[in-house]
């Protein structure tokens, strides 16, 4: 058993209002220190296979097909042997 | 002539929009259950909009995969008359047969209010009984309704007149103000190339008889069936 945890980012190249939104609450609280702020997703994926190459195929396919939206998304994983 | 309302889980204005077309318009239209595989028989099929599958994930993205859009996307490259608004808007992007993808409004706020479309395009089925240059008063009901795609696939949608409606002024200008969500160059509604695919933000069956405030949704329906028809 693998457990996925996928961390989606809108793209760089896409404005991030929510970000933006808390970005300005930051700074109304004093921290200036505070440059960018990017909001995303966080999902746990168990994946039942003993094989990580065959688990991290079928994880991007995932991503690839339906938990992603290659248009403004992107996204990055960690993989766990359970 | 047939036409075909999808109705998805959380589709919530598929009975304004069988109303309109079935009561107001008096064509023959039905009710298309998503878990359908095949539809056949239609003459223009229409994706509602609403929350399919409550939004999760994104808006459009999980009703994607439902059974009937295998079936939907082989109709509209056979050249089928598609009208996705709204929640289909957003299905029919996620599903590719329109390009770009939908971002959270810019202000953040679930915006619900009249806007007014300059028509930019007249020549596609959608708008046959428009004028180029005329303005329609919509209203629109969205949260996600913040049009995205990279400056290649805008500048292929205005290049080849595909954007078919532009927020804009009571001038007919578009402007930040009149924009409702932040959607780049204001954009409200485009087709595909062929131009037999139309998603659009706005609800024209919210807006089909005066009654009702405007009954410029109408021309929509009306352009339609015109096309149909000729």
């Amino acid at each position: 058993m693998f457990l996925a945890k996928v961390y989606v980012t809108l793209k760089k190249s896409v404005l991030d209002p929510q970000g933006v939104t808390v970005k300005h609450a930051l700074d109304s609280l004093g921290y200036r220190q505070v440059n960018d702020v990017r909001l995303g997703k966080y999902m746990e994926i168990k994946i039942n296979s003993d094989d990580r190459q065959k688990a991290e195929v079928l994880l991007k396919e995932m991503c690839g097909k339906l938990l992603i939206n290659p248009v403004i998304e992107e996204f990055r994983y960690d993989l766990e042997q359970k | 002539m047939k036409f075909g309302v999808v109705v998805f889980p959380g589709s919530n204005c598929d009975h304004d929009c069988y109303y309109v077309l079935n009561d107001v318009m008096k064509v023959k239209t039905d009710y298309i259950w998503h878990k359908q595989d095949e539809i056949s028989g239609y003459d223009c099929i229409v994706l509602p909009g609403g929350f399919s599958y409550g939004d999760y994930l994104r808006t459009g993205a999980i009703a994607r995969f439902s059974p009937v859009m295998k079936s939907l996307i082989e109709y509209a490259e056979k050249g089928g008359l598609v009208i996705g608004i709204c929640n289909g808007f957003q299905i029919l992007l996620e599903s590719g047969l329109l390009p770009g993808a939908m971002l959270r409004n810019e202000s953040l706020s679930f915006v619900c209010r009249d806007v007014r479309l300059n028509v930019e395009n007249s020549r596609v089925p959608f708008t046959s009984c428009c004028k180029k240059g005329e303005i329609l008063e919509i209203p629109v009901a969205h949260g996600e309704g913040n049009y995205y795609a990279d400056e290649k696939t805008i500048k292929m949608l205005e290049d080849g007149g595909r954007v078919v409606f532009r927020y804009c002024g009571r001038d007919g200008k578009a402007s930040k103000e009149a924009n409702p969500n932040g959607s780049i160059n204001d954009i409200a509604g485009i087709c595909n190339e062929k131009g037999n695919v139309l998603g659009m933000m706005p609800h024209p069956e919210r807006c089909s008889e005066k009654i009702l405030g405007s009954a410029d949704g109408k021309k929509i329906f009306n352009s339609i069936i015109s096309h149909l028809t000729r």
